[in-house]
Parts: C-alpha cells; structure tokens; sequence
C-alpha cells in the first residue's frame, strides 16, 4: 500500500526534474513560432539528446562520490574519431562505431584506473586526462572536417512513424541497455554505497574498487555515445575546446537539475537526462522571448550557480560544528 | 560449561597497543543456546576482545577455536563467513540505500546477474520479522529512519547472514525502551533456536535480565564468570573495582575559602544527546566529570567550546550569561577558554607540521603585531612552554607527528598555555600515553588549578578522577546523575553511579529519544 | 645522471634549500634537463635573451599560479581563473575607455573585478561550504556570461593603457624586463605571507586539518574567504598584464591559464590535498611549465601534442609524489 509512497520519495529528485523539463518545454513550444509540431519536438530532442548522453556520463560517476571533467573531451575526442571511422561500406561503418564506443570505454577506465587505482584526486586527474583527450581529438582534426555515413546519420536523427523523434528512441535504448543493468547490478549498488559513506561501505565487506571503476568505465562509453550521435548531427568532427568544457560544466548543471547529488550515493541518471533536457530547453527559452542570444551563456551560468548553491541548505540543519569538517 | 560441549573459545588471547596494554591473557567460552553477557569497565578491554572475535583485529598470542577447530579471521568478512557477526556501536549501514538494500549488502541475490528486487524485499522483511521490526518499511532510506530505527536494521542485517554466534556491543544503548522489549524477545527466541549471544552493555538490569552466564573484565583479563543471578550488583562492581593502582597523584590543597565562580552551566540541553545539565566551576578547581565512555561528556565540553548549535539552556562565564558561537569567540578575549580535545591526531595537531607551527597555531593573534608574527616573542613562548611541560623533542622544526604519543599530547596542552587561558577543559588527555607522562599531567593540572585556572577534566580512567580531582559529576544517558565531593570520590560510588545502580536503585531505565 | 645532477644542486645550496622538498629539488633538476636538451637541440637556449625571454612569458603565469597556490594549500582549487584572468583583462581595457580617471584606475579596476569573483568563490565554499571544484566551475560560467553580454561576443576594441603596456613589456631596470620584477614582488609577498603571517600559517594549517585548526580557536571561514579572493584578484592581474602585454584582451584569453597554473603548484611539490608545499616549489612549476612550452613550440610540435605532452607529465608527476595515502 504505502510501498508507491516510498518509490515516489526515491524518485523525487529525477520527478522534480521531470517537472520542470514539461513545464519549460511546454513554455517554449507555447511560445514557438511553429508551435508543438513533431519537427520542433525533433529539433529540440536532438539538441538535448547530445547532453543527455554527457549528463548521464557525468551521473555515473557523481553517483560514486567523485567528478569526471573529463567527459566533454571524450565527447569531442569520439566525435573526431567518428568522423573518420564510421562511413563506408555497412561492415566498416559498424566497425567504426565499435570502435568509437571502445575508444570512450577506454577513455573511462583510464580515469577510473587513474582515481581508483592510482589514488589521485578525480578533479586534477580528469582534468589532466581531458587535455590528453583533446589533444588527441586535435590530432585526428587539426581542422573541422570530415564525413559520416549519412543514411545512418539520417535515420537515427530523423523520425520514427513520422512522429517519434529517433535520437529518443535512441537515448531511451541506452538506458535500457546501460544504464539500468548497472543501477541494479551488484557493481552499481557498491558505486552507491561507496559515494555515500566509503567507510560504511567497506565494512559491509562491498566491492568498493570494482564498483568505481565500472562506473567511471560506463561513463566513458556513454560519453562516447554522445560523440557519436553529435557526428550524426554534424555530420562532421571539429576539436573545439570551448565546446568541449562546455559540455563538461553543462553535464554537472543538469546533474544537479536532475537531483543527483554532488556529495555522492544519490540520484539516477534519468533524472540527470530531463536535467539536461530541462537545462537545454531553458536555454533555448531565450530564443523563444526574443532575448539577445548573447545574454545564453550568462542565463545558464546564473542557472549552475543558483543550482549548486540549493544544496547549501542541508548545512543550516547541521548542529555540531565540527560536522562541516568530515 | 553446564556439560555443553562450547561453540567457540578464545585461550591466552593478548593485544598490546603500541605500549598499552588491551588483553592479557584472556580466555573465553562461547556455548550455543545461550546467551553470555561481558561487563567491565572502561578500558577494560571487552572492545578489544569482541574485535578479534569479529576479524577487525589480529591478536598478538593466543589461540580461538570454533567447534573444536582451531581458527584465525583475517578479516570481519572472513568472520561472517564462520557465522561470527558482531553489530558494532558505530553503525555499519549506507545512509543513502534503503532498508531492504542494505540488509542484503554483503551478498545480494541474484537473477541473470542483476539484483533480484524480489528476492532482497522478501530476505529483508524476513530479517525485519525476525528482529521485531516488522514496522520498518524495506523500501525506507536509512538516513530518513531515527537512530533507534537504524539500530533495529543493524540487527535484521545481522540476522540476515544467518549467524551462528551474534555479538551485541552496546546494541541497545540507542533504542527506546519499547525497542529494547522486542530486541529481547528476539534475542531469547534466537537462544532458543541454538544461537550463541555474547552481550556487551553496561545496563545492568538488562543483562540481569537476559543473561544466561557472565564474565567480568578487569585490566585485560577476565576476572571472574559465574551464572547470572548469583552475585548481587554490589558484588559485581567489586569485582569490577581492582585496578592496579600505579600513579602518583599530586596532593589536593583540601577545600579552600570558597573562590569565584567561573564556568557555569544552567539546565543545558542538546539534541538527544545532552540532558538537562547544570554545573558550575570555580577557580582553582579541578571539576571531573565521570561516567561510563559515550554518556554525553564529549558533547558538553564541545558544548562550552562553542561548537555545538542550539543548545537550550545558559552557560555563564564570571556569572554573567554569555552566547558562545565558535571556538574563536570561545578561546579569545574576556572568556579565555581552552578546549584539549578528544583525539590529538585529527582535532589538536596538524601532524605534518612542525612542533613550532603547532605549538604558536593557537596563539597567533598573541604573538603577531598586524598580522605579522613576531618571531622573538614566538621562541620565547615556546622555549618557555618546552620548559614547563618538558617536551621531547629533537627540535622546533620537525613535524610533531614525529614525536611519541605523550609528547604529542603536551604538544596539545602546551599550544593552548600559551594563551594563559583561565578555563580549561580536558577531554580525555591521558588516553593512549605512557604512565610518566599521564603523571606530569596530572601534576601540571594541579599548578595550573593552584594559579587559579577552572578545569573540567573527562576521564575514563576512574583512577585519574579520584587523584585528581575535587569534585566529579557522573553522567548518564547526557544529564548528571550525581555529584561526588572529596572523600565520597570512591571506585565503588563511581562505577556504581557510571552503571546508574546506586542511590536511586536500579530504577527504570530512561529512553532516549523515544 | 640526474642523481649527479641533484646530489651537485643539493650540495651548493644554502641550508634552507638542503632541507627543501625532494618535489622542489626534482622540478628545479627537470629545469636543467631540459635547458640541457634544449641546448643540444639549438645553442640560444642557453643564451641570456632566451632565458630572460622565457622569465617573462614565465611571469604572466607566475603571477596567475601564485593565487591559485594559496587556493590549493588550502585543500580547495579554483577552476574560474579562465574568466578571471580574462574579466581582469577586459575590465581594465574597458576601464581605459573613460577618460584619464578611467585610464588612471584601469588597473585597480580590473584587479577589483577579479577580487569580486574571487569573493563569490569563497562565500560559497567558506560559509556554504559548496565543494570549491564546483562552485568555481559555476563562477567561472557566470564570467563568462558576463564579459559575452558586454563585449557582444567579439574581441573588446577597447586597448590596454600605457601604464599596463608598461607593467607587461617595459624596463624599469635595464635588461630586466617590469614582469618579471612584478612576479618577483608578488613572490616575495606571497613568500613572506605565507612564511612570516599569522594568515600564512592559518592557510597551512586548516590545509593540513581543518577541523583542528577550528578547534584553535581559528576563524577559518575568514581565511578561506580572503585566500579565494587573492586568488581571483591575483588572476584578474594576470589578465590586465596579459591584455598590456598584447595591447588588449580577448575572449578565451585565459583558458590557456588553467591547466599550467594548477599543475605548475603542484609540479612544484604542493600536495593537491592541501597543507604543504612551498612557494620556491611554485616557482620551479611555473619555469618547468613554460620551458616545456616553449621547447615544445621551438620544436614545431603542434597544439595536439603539447596538450598530449602536458596531461601526461602531470599524471606521471602526480603519480610519482602526489598520491592520496593507500586507505586502510
């Protein structure tokens, strides 16, 4: 009877999320010069697919207690990768997305192995790791170019039956096949168990090591998801820096849209994905009011801030002191 | 045993801390469908044994068999899977997880490789059935259950490896009084279905009630072991009275012409954990506050210190009531108090910094003009503080991490002379030291005193309150429980006090946060 | 050879430097190897011109890693020196735009802009206690957002007035050029705050344990307040010397800035986890970072390879001595 009660607080974060996605969205088409049409819908679905994917990235590996800032160059470095590898005939076109994908895998277990192994702090080394990262994505594309296979790109940013914009179906299939196996694997719960309390964790005999590492593995790949489906966008690879820790500081905002916290153990990487979708859509209302595009990189900075700062008040409960220190 | 044939069994078990000694020699039976409650005093190392039944500790000598076999843990998960489980007082669980979650964490069931959902919920309110808290919901998220909820999850988690011995230390201290009632149900139906208990608590009426056999700690060895119920409680602090008495306390000057009042406290209380508190200290006394370890000592003398927030109550300095919001407004200015704090190595030193770093860090508003620190004035302070407290060293300039424990420790109380505070609060400052030291401590305590400093002093060696001090109050379940003056400083009326048996009777146990 | 080579440094050096940190000593011994492998790739790399040259540029990132020291002593970092660096610059040039007062206080200005976000910075992590990582990504946004709207996304046409061209290029003293006096002032500054202050050794101790330094009756909120806003002030200078150095600002004029001033201080031996580290350590990061630059760029090697190069030397540094102890 009561179970829906305690599945609705669980979910209160990722709803809230939910919440404030429909409602800014419903503002925007509202406001929409074509209005609520399915090539709206599809525009923005494409647009909020692609930090969608980095936001979920970003989950995984808030979720154990750390930061990646790194992600954004996988994304760029994969999208590089992309534009050279996947095209050509059917069997080469899947080829190269394998390869893409492994290069993102890989991309993430360095971290992971790096944070976990290598007992650095998330924050210097992922930042290291995304120079790395880039500098290789300029290596493949000095200078914006190449191609990718275009029916392929088409279909899967295109629609389904008319209607059903395919780059959702598309981020609907990853959660399906990432990231629910691993919030309900053994792994998964230590990632959570290690973000929430390590020591806790450790003494309840939880694979701690091994859940971390996974996570910052997983992230990778759903980084390089992102990569791809931007080449799909794109239709070509570009080393941008900018656009890179963009996406980095994009995917920590809708992450804690999406209630997930930044302290670790909490939070799922859906409520992350209609973080970013909300954050997308909040950003594109601007354009909608008619604003200046130049006043967007300001709103959004003004959005983190005022997101970040919310879970501030937890501290105002604290009533020993020496509690800020932990 | 009773002619059972014993199910686990330490012999000639011995820990040494460093220089300290834990256990000695210590021995232990263990037999199934019962349950075997351990007392002693602080220190008296029940903590020490427990942890080596439990894996978190090797022992130094000594051997543990479990059904005529001999073992070894090499760690707490190797414990469980013998069937040892231990609910420690500290919790175990994952605040961010529900309930069900955490229950099955060491070993959730699986359905192709993922988290049988089903299955955990079924396990987990299993477990809850069998501990008698049906009414904790699976899906509840720990950190939104109260602390006696959460104690209640700790022993389903246990009862969900399937334990064949179960060690409780202190498992009851959080809980409520209804709580308790089921957890003894649950403990006596689980001694019924052949479990072995071992139970560790300082609540003599419960374990007078639910023990089957005892055993008394004393100085690392177990003293005595009798069948419950044949020794009264007055016979049992006996036994546990009898420490090896090796200090040598500085005379007291005897009661004096009655000084002002410094430090007081009216009806102070805090969260759960402080009740209803007051005291109050004059100058040139050493004020004990006694009792057994986790009663509330800690978080009064935070409490002085301006660390905790909304306390209810008034603390009055010179007797005038004063609003204290931090250790800043605490050690500066008028109120001039100095807080030794419970562990050196995390909350009074920064052990990679240099013995003169550490012994200026409290001062440095004193020893600087405009910010800028005067390097002349700053040796002479500290020549004079190594002096005073004869502090071994190699040099100013070393990291005092470098320096052995009881060096450190006057480290600590040094950096807060250098401000000549006039209230000094001690929490525990001999834990850990060697005996030479724990004297010149108890000497400089007393100098301090004479020159007019308050002190409140926290020990848990009952042995330190009686030489040192003039008055203790004991505390129990965060109020005090009872004031001892002079003469009436005995072993016996603390540990009686520490134990809540005496004056009062063994009167009904109080629920905290109920 | 390297043993040689530090066995020969550790010897000549005063007592002070004999007890410095083996990080220290190992930047200061990757200096000379490098100067060494330069030399064999062209002669000038051992010349004077060259090496007074490589100080300067050295300088602007000097000044930029001094602040972001402090800020890593204490536990923290500070990942909005990007904007900082560069609303410093813009502000001060735009500044310059209003008449000889603005020209006169375009310098105070620019620093002051920087101060500010430094101050948004330090209220969030001190008294919100926002993890600083996040809260400085989130101020660093904001800048941003800031300086687009003002400038209208394009290169500010406002230039750089003469007294900045002055600080950045100028010679006051003949042969040396006023940047690397000025790095040398703000070091002796910082050496002597953080060495002979009581702020100096507040900022080393809540970086070692900030719950004992609580305890010492330090107001430690103050202090992490006031360290974040000399960095973001100390940020915002580098920018106005930058923008003098080029005769204006520029859009992403400081992303260049984060990645050498973070590993610069702790290429210099400053433990990431905060509480130690010295300013000579500083030093030797701040020179081996711009060394490594300049080679790279005397060799041709392209963009790609120099973020490759530098990523990896900070992992394999870090990993050599900057590790978190083993838990448990």
């Amino acid at each position: 009877m009561k179970d829906w009660r305690y599945w609705l607080a669980e979910q209160r974060g990722t709803l809230l999320a939910f919440g404030i996605f429909i409602v800014m969205f419903a503002i925007y088409s509202g406001n929409h010069p074509a209005g609520f049409t399915a090539n709206v819908v599809q525009t923005a679905a494409n647009k909020g697919v692609l930090l969608a994917f980095v936001a979920m990235a970003q989950t995984l590996v808030v979720i154990t207690a750390g930061i990646d800032l790194s992600v954004g160059m996988i994304f760029t470095l994969t999208n590089c990768m992309a534009s050279w590898l996947v095209i050509g005939t059917g069997l080469e076109t899947a080829f190269g997305v394998l390869a893409v994908l492994g290069t993102g895998l890989i991309c993430g277990a360095v971290n992971g192995a790096i944070v976990i192994y290598g007992r650095l702090q998330p924050i210097v080394a992922t930042i290291a790791t995304g120079a790395v990262f880039f500098g290789l994505a300029l290596l493949l594309r000095p200078v914006p170019g190449g191609s990718v296979k275009e029916d392929l790109a088409d279909f899967l940013t295109g629609r389904f039956f008319g209607v059903v914009p395919a780059s959702l179906v598309a981020l609907l299939v990853v959660v399906l096949v990432v990231w629910v196996p691993f919030s309900r694997s053994e792994f998964g719960r230590a990632a959570y168990a290690a973000g929430s309390s390590e020591t806790a964790a450790y003494m309840s005999g939880v694979p701690i090591r091994r859940g971390k590492f996974l996570a910052y593995t997983l992230a990778g790949l759903l980084a390089a998801i992102g990569g791809l489906f931007l080449t799909f966008f794109t239709y070509t690879g570009e080393a941008a820096y900018a656009s890179g820790n963009a996406y980095t500081l994009f995917s920590i905002a809708a992450v804690v849209l999406g209630g997930v916290s930044l302290f670790g153990g909490k939070g799922s990487a859906i409520g992350a994905i209609f973080g970013a979708l909300a954050f997308r859509t909040i950003g594109d209302l601007l354009f909608v009011f008619d604003f200046d595009p130049l006043w967007q990189p300001l709103f959004q900075g003004v959005i983190l801030l005022i997101a970040v700062s919310l879970g501030a008040f937890a501290l105002f409960r604290v009533r020993n002191r020496l509690e800020w220190f932990l | 045993m009773d002619g059972a044939a014993p199910l686990f069994r330490m012999e000639g078990i011995s820990k040494r801390y460093g220089g300290v000694r834990a256990l000695e020699k210590a021995d232990l039976t263990v037999t199934a469908g019962g349950i075997h409650a351990i007392l002693g005093e602080n220190g008296a190392g029940k903590s020490t044994l427990i942890k080596i039944m439990a894996g978190v500790v090797a022992p130094d000598e000594g051997t543990m068999t479990l059904d005529g076999r001999e073992v070894s843990f090499a760690s707490p998960a190797a414990a469980n899977q013998a069937g040892i489980v231990c609910i420690f007082q500290e919790l175990s669980l994952i605040p961010e997880l529900s309930v069900a979650d955490n229950i099955v964490i060491s070993d959730p069931p699986k359905r192709f490789g993922m988290i049988d959902r089903k299955a955990q919920r079924r396990i987990a309110e299993e477990a809850l059935a069998r501990a008698g808290a049906s009414d904790i919901h699976p899906c509840a998220l720990v950190k939104d259950l109260p602390l006696s909820r959460r104690q209640m999850v700790e022993i389903a988690k246990a009862l969900a490896r399937k334990p064949r011995i179960l060690i409780l230390d202190e498992a009851t201290s959080a809980l409520t009084a209804a709580d308790v009632a089921k957890v003894f149900e649950v403990l006596k139906r689980l001694r019924s279905e052949g479990l072995a208990l071992l139970y560790i608590s300082h609540r003599m009426n419960e374990i007078a009630e639910l023990a089957d056999h005892c055993t008394v700690f004393r100085n690392g060895r177990n003293v005595a072991s009798y069948p419950a119920g044949s020794k009264s409680d007055n016979e049992v602090v006996e036994l546990m009275i009898g420490r090896e008495y090796s200090h040598i306390f500085p005379p007291k000057p005897g009661p004096t012409a009655a000084a002002a009042t410094v430090l007081e406290a009216r009806n102070l209380s805090w969260a759960d954990r402080l009740d209803n508190i007051s005291l109050s200290v004059r100058a040139g006394e050493v004020v004990g506050l006694g009792g057994l370890d986790g009663q509330g000592q800690r978080e009064l003398l935070l409490a002085f210190f301006g660390v905790l927030r909304g306390l209810s109550g008034e603390i009055l300095i010179d007797g005038k009531p004063v609003s204290i919001a931090s250790p800043t407004a605490a050690s500066h200015g008028r109120i001039g108090m100095a807080l030794i704090p419970e562990d050196r190595k995390t909350e009074g030193l920064m052990l990679p910094m240099t013995v003169r770093e550490n012994l200026s860090f409290a001062a440095l508003d004193r020893l600087s003009k405009g910010g800028i620190i005067d390097r002349a004035a700053e040796q002479r302070l500290i020549d004079d503080m190594v002096g005073l407290l004869a502090i071994k060293t190699a040099g100013l300039d070393i990291p005092v991490g470098a320096l052995s424990g009881g060096n450190q420790q006057k480290v600590v109380i040094a950096k807060w002379l250098m401000r000549q505070p006039r209230i000094i609060l001690l929490n525990d400052p001999t834990r850990g030291i060697d005996v030479g030291t724990k004297q010149e401590i108890y000497q400089l305590m007393r100098k301090l005193a004479d020159a007019g400093a308050a002190i409140l002093f926290y020990s848990t060696d009952y042995d330190e309150l009686i030489g040192c001090c003039d008055r203790v109050l004991v505390l129990y379940d965060g109020g005090v429980k009872r004031e001892l003056v002079g003469a009436e400083i005995t072993e016996h009326a603390l540990i009686a006090s520490a134990l809540n048996i005496h004056g009062e009777g063994a009167g009904p146990r109080q629920g905290v946060g109920a | 050879m390297s043993e040689t080579t530090l066995g020969g440094i550790a010897g000549r050096m005063p007592k002070f430097l004999r007890r410095a940190d083996p990080a220290v000593v190992t930047a200061f011994a990757c200096i000379v190897i490098l100067l060494l492998l330069g030399s064999l790739y062209s002669r000038s790399f051992l010349s004077p011109e060259y090496l007074l040259q490589q100080l300067k540029v050295a300088s602007f990132l000097g000044v930029i890693a001094t602040g972001m020291m402090l800020v890593i002593l204490l536990g923290q970092i500070d990942l909005s020196v990007p904007w900082s660096v560069a609303t410093g610059a813009m502000m001060a040039c735009a500044a310059a735009a209003y008449g000889s007062a603005g020209v006169a206080l375009a310098i105070p200005f620019g620093v002051l802009c920087g101060v500010a976000i430094g101050l948004v910075n330090g209220v969030g992590v001190a008294y919100l206690r926002i993890p600083s990582m996040i809260i400085t990504l989130a101020t660093n946004a904001v800048a941003q957002g800031l300086m687009v709207v003002y400038t209208g996304g394009f290169s500010p046409q406002d230039s750089a007035t003469a007294a900045m061209r002055y600080l950045a290029t100028g010679f006051t003293i003949p042969g040396v050029p006023n940047a690397v006096i000025i790095w040398a002032l703000i070091g002796a500054a910082m050496v002597f705050v953080l060495t002979r202050t009581s702020f100096g050794r507040a900022v080393y101790g809540i970086g070692n344990r900030e719950r004992a330094a609580y305890l010492s009756g330090i107001d430690t909120r103050r202090i992490v307040l006031i360290a974040f806003a000399v960095s973001g002030g100390l940020s915002a200078f580098g920018g106005v010397l930058l923008a003098g150095y080029a005769s204006k600002a520029a859009q992403s004029m400081g992303d260049a800035y984060l990645l050498p001033s973070i590993a610069a201080v702790v290429l210099g031996g400053t433990s990431i986890l905060g509480g130690r580290g010295s300013y000579l350590g500083t030093v030797a990061g701040v020179i081996l970072i711009t060394l490594l630059q300049s080679i790279l760029s005397v060799m041709q090697m392209p963009e790609a390879g120099r973020q490759i190069i530098y990523g990896v030397v900070i992992v394999a540094m870090l990993l050599l001595y900057g590790r978190a102890p083993a838990s448990r």
